[in-house]
């Protein structure tokens, strides 16, 4: 999923100051499950910038609205009926549904409630750690199912690096060397042998480095 | 026992802290309560195992963002009280209203006088 962490308040409330009436929609996906921006986190942002404004003196009207996906224009169309009505919309989705909701609405102001912080999984509650980076060349087929291009500090593709210490990245203890797990894993299966295989120089070029990417399905275009 | 405590307190009652959220906490303060505090079973006690101290880190994350929003974070406070213990449901009663008493109206309501905010 897609993990994201609330904005500091008070850059939130740098975004809305001069509004009367503003529109917070949150993201019932990988948001919600990461607990930064679904229909809960929406109502906590709505109460806690209510009582900023009120704290001022001013009021704050609130619509509270949770897209089933902000990443999809059939449900961010849902907001056309209303969107007007309010001076700005707060996104609590992703950086991605936040852009949705600025290219849908083009005469609307749309501010982030979160920083986007990476693609990851749930390590226990409250807990969410980096997986995947996106890089359009997925290498896990060659490192027993384990990427040492997002956990890896260095992105090596060769084995670990000499910053490698009881299985222990040298940027922290608290972060595992992923090629310390690749080890121990293919030698679990017994399949050491595949590190044997010296990794070409990896293209990067689907990685972003050649700009904004697209992925086209001929078969599923209307 | 006939213990009294302050009218100031007003009890909602839930059926274990654990189903407190941080929205109901915020909600109090937004509609105008000057101070919050949950009053759940000791630690280690919790019929269902970690209801309390579930109740006591969300206690921790609305104070958090109290403080963020610019509203005293003392203005909420976590206890744990034996549901026998009666005499300590009216101490600890009497010590917050004291504590909000020393703080003064909550920030939200010292501009809000006119009316609840709806």
């Amino acid at each position: 999923m897609i993990v994201g962490e609330r904005k500091p308040f008070d850059e939130i409330v740098g975004f809305v100051r001069d509004c009367k009436k503003i529109l917070i929609a949150g993201c019932n996906e990988c948001v919600t499950v990461c607990c930064a921006g679904g229909k809960k986190e929406v109502g906590i942002l709505s109460s806690a910038l209510k009582m900023a404004f009120s704290k001022e003196g001013k009021d704050l009207e609130v619509k509270e609205v949770t897209l089933e996906r902000q990443c999809d224009p059939e449900y961010v169309q849902q907001l056309s009926e209303y969107y007007d009505q309010y001076d700005a919309i707060v996104s609590m989705a992703c950086g991605v549904g936040v852009q949705e909701l600025a290219m849908s609405y083009q005469d609307k102001l749309v501010f982030p409630a979160l920083n986007t912080n990476f693609m990851g999984a749930s390590q226990g509650q409250g807990v969410w750690e980096e997986r995947c980076q996106g890089c359009g060349a997925c290498v896990l087929g060659r490192t027993g199912g384990l990427c040492p291009i997002a956990r890896c500090a260095k992105s090596l593709l060769n084995g670990p690096c000499g910053g490698s210490m009881n299985g222990k990245c040298e940027i922290s203890k608290d972060v595992d060397c992923v090629w310390q797990l690749i080890i121990d894993r293919l030698t679990g299966l017994n399949q050491l042998q595949m590190l044997e295989d010296i990794f070409p120089v990896k293209d990067w070029s689907c990685a972003g480095h050649g700009g904004p990417r697209k992925v086209v399905r001929e078969d599923l275009k209307s | 026992m006939r213990l009294t405590y302050p009218d100031s307190i007003r009890i909602i009652r839930l059926p274990c802290t654990g189903k407190i959220d941080v929205i109901h906490m915020m909600e109090a303060f937004r509609k105008g309560a000057d101070g919050v505090y949950v009053a759940g079973c000791l630690e280690g006690e919790c019929h269902y195992l970690a209801g309390n101290l579930r109740a006591k880190k969300k206690v921790e994350y609305t104070r958090k963002l109290l403080d963020e929003i610019g509203i005293e974070g003392e203005r909420i406070e976590m206890y744990g009280i034996a549901a026998s213990d009666g005499p300590r449901f009216a101490e600890v009663a009497k010590e917050m209203h004291e504590k909000i008493m020393d703080l003064g109206p909550s920030p939200v309501k010292r501009v809000v006088r006119k009316g609840v905010p709806s």
